[in-house]
């Protein structure tokens, strides 16, 4: 009894912990004072508007937004095909190559980032939004691997079988029966592809150039220290943008795709 | 490793054909070379006359019944039954139609609509039958297609099997290890071990007349005995255990024995009997008198007693 009650209490203390500093960005976005203190003085909107017309920050938005999109398609197409090669064929060495594909995920972000960075100033390639993209989908192929892989592992064989033994040929078989199968598995990879990319900093600050992401940005700002209430604002709209396809990609791995994001780097 | 050799088995039109053996037996692979899932590193397979062989499972004019059914969880009941039908581009108001008699034909009317996991096991079971019966191959392979179902429900579906085998007069051909499901069910039965085929017969010839002492052990409880450098078999009901003062009936072998073990099993009741010659047998005796009645056999010398006719002689 005492047992359960001191549980949930160090499960309600736990969850408290994780989510207040959260909840405590939220609130700031409102302050009127552009001092964090608490209690605030009063609410306004006024950092909004202020943000919504700062060019800095829809730049390095708009940046975010495509290196996520592009890395993410790039993960999509590597990650699925990587999956399928894994999973079908058996190998020697098979083993070795799945984990090869996993290590950027696993590996430290300044790793991954130093030796891109000297992969593209020895080849002579300078710094762009395409550079960034090629960092990103380094890791976000992984997410999208793993899941697929996942999928490919739980689907029964015999479905497939099934399928051939009813009159399907290769590509009908992948249309009708493959594909439906592992499309949520696809979604939910590409959106934890997305959420990864879109609030990466340390390999983008390795293979970005003149131009910036949003958390670099943020990054630079918190540094400084003259745009922290711009700096709320920005960070509540990444926590929504970054939660909404967390969510949606834990519904459609059936609750337990949480158990499969991997840490933030 | 080898887990086919040797087969040679011809299969006739409309005819209902088991392949039974203990797992491991290489009957399953069999049954998946048939449907192009494996090919045979030599060897041909013919189907109505066409070598097969190397032709893809989506081209060959079999079907299969799945052990694990693997009905399509994104489909409906409808969908799956007649996915095959939608694959060799059948139209869809024809194919709405066959559906339907699919349906009823094995009990599942109105049920179109459902998922897989909506189901029960035996109308999933039923489902997969349906699925794969209605394109009309020219064969219908069965993989255990009973395996997950309760005794109750595994024995109702067997004669529902049979009859839709009947109706439809398509070949089935059948894999199971369960002996008595063979036997219920077949016209003939290739009893199978180590990738070998023992024996090819009729219910009642593998029954009666075990070529092997594997298909003697393997169908039934079979008494293996040694008399005068002769091996033979006698099935334990062909065996009349004598109490006291019975007298068995002329031309009758007699053995004197003791009864070990008494095994109240509903119908009937078996009796391991010792004998005085040092083997065990087993002879089954109907309950036709009270069924306490058995126990007081229990440690008691019996004589058993069988005739020429009712015993087999192994190669």
């Amino acid at each position: 009894m005492w047992a359960r009650m001191a549980l949930r209490a160090w499960a309600v203390l736990v969850l408290l912990f994780l989510f207040v500093p959260i909840l405590l960005i939220l609130f700031y976005a409102f302050n009127t004072s552009n001092v964090q203190s608490w209690p605030i003085p009063g609410l306004t909107t006024r950092w909004f508007t202020a943000t919504w017309n700062d060019s800095s920050v829809r730049s390095s938005l708009g940046l975010s937004v495509q290196a996520g999109l592009a890395a993410t398609a790039l993960a999509l197409v590597l990650g699925s095909c990587a999956a399928f090669a894994i999973h079908r064929t058996a190998f020697f060495g098979r083993d070795a190559v799945s984990l090869l594909f996993v290590l950027p995920l696993a590996l430290p972000g300044i790793i991954t980032g130093i030796a891109l960075n000297a992969f593209f100033s020895f080849n002579g390639i300078s710094l762009s939004l395409w550079t960034i993209i090629v960092g990103h989908a380094t890791f976000c192929m992984v997410v999208v691997y793993n899941n697929v892989l996942a999928r490919l592992r739980r689907t029964q064989g015999s479905l497939i079988e099934a399928a051939m033994d009813l009159g399907a040929n290769g590509f009908q078989v992948f249309r009708d029966v493959t594909l439906p199968l592992i499309s949520t598995a696809v979604v939910a990879g590409a959106m934890l592809a997305f959420a990864l990319s879109f609030d990466e900093v340390i390999v983008t600050t390795f293979t970005a150039g003149a131009e910036t992401t949003l958390p670099v940005w943020i990054f630079g700002q918190i540094r400084h220290g003259i745009l922290l209430p711009e700096v709320n604002v920005v960070v509540s709209f990444v926590i929504l943008v970054t939660i909404i396809p967390v969510v949606i990609a834990a519904r459609l791995t059936g609750g337990g795709g949480t158990a499969r994001v991997p840490a933030a780097r | 490793m080898v887990a086919v050799a040797g087969v040679d088995l011809v299969i006739d039109e409309g005819e209902f054909f088991t392949l039974l053996g203990p797992s491991g037996s290489g009957k399953t692979t069999l049954l998946r070379m048939i449907a192009g899932f494996e090919r045979p590193d030599a060897g041909r397979i013919e189907l109505g006359g066409r070598d097969v062989t190397s032709l893809p499972p989506h081209l060959r004019n079999t079907n299969t019944v799945f052990q694990d059914y693997a009905l399509f969880p994104h489909m409906s009941v409808a969908d799956n039954i007649g996915y095959g039908l939608r694959i060799k581009g059948v139209p869809s108001t024809e194919r709405r139609r066959r559906v339907e008699r699919a349906l009823q034909m094995v009990r599942l009317t109105g049920l179109g609509q459902r998922r897989p996991n909506q189901l029960s096991g035996g109308q999933r079971q039923r489902v997969a039958l349906a699925r794969a019966a209605i394109n009309e191959p020219e064969v219908l392979l069965l993989d255990e297609p009973l395996g997950a179902l309760d005794l109750k429900l595994r024995q109702e579906m067997q004669i529902e099997l049979k009859q839709i085998q009947k109706e439809v007069g398509i070949t089935f051909i059948y894999v199971t290890h369960d002996q008595e499901e063979a036997l219920t069910m077949s016209d003939r039965v290739a009893v199978m071990s180590n990738g070998l085929i023992e024996q090819i017969g009729t219910p009642v010839d593998v029954y009666e007349r075990p070529a092997t002492e594997f298909v003697a052990g393997f169908i039934g409880i079979s008494n293996v005995l040694v008399r005068d450098g002769v091996r033979f078999v006698v099935r334990p009901e062909k065996i009349r255990m004598l109490a006291d003062s019975e007298v068995p009936e002329p031309g009758a072998h007699v053995e004197p024995g003791t009864v070990e073990e008494v095994v109240y099993v509903g119908m009937s009741t078996r009796y391991v009997v010792r004998l005085d010659r040092g083997e065990q047998l087993v002879a089954v005796r109907q309950n036709m008198d009270a069924a306490g009645d058995a126990q007081r056999f229990q440690g008691r010398p019996v004589r058993l007693a069988w005739t020429a006719d009712h015993t087999y002689v192994l190669d």
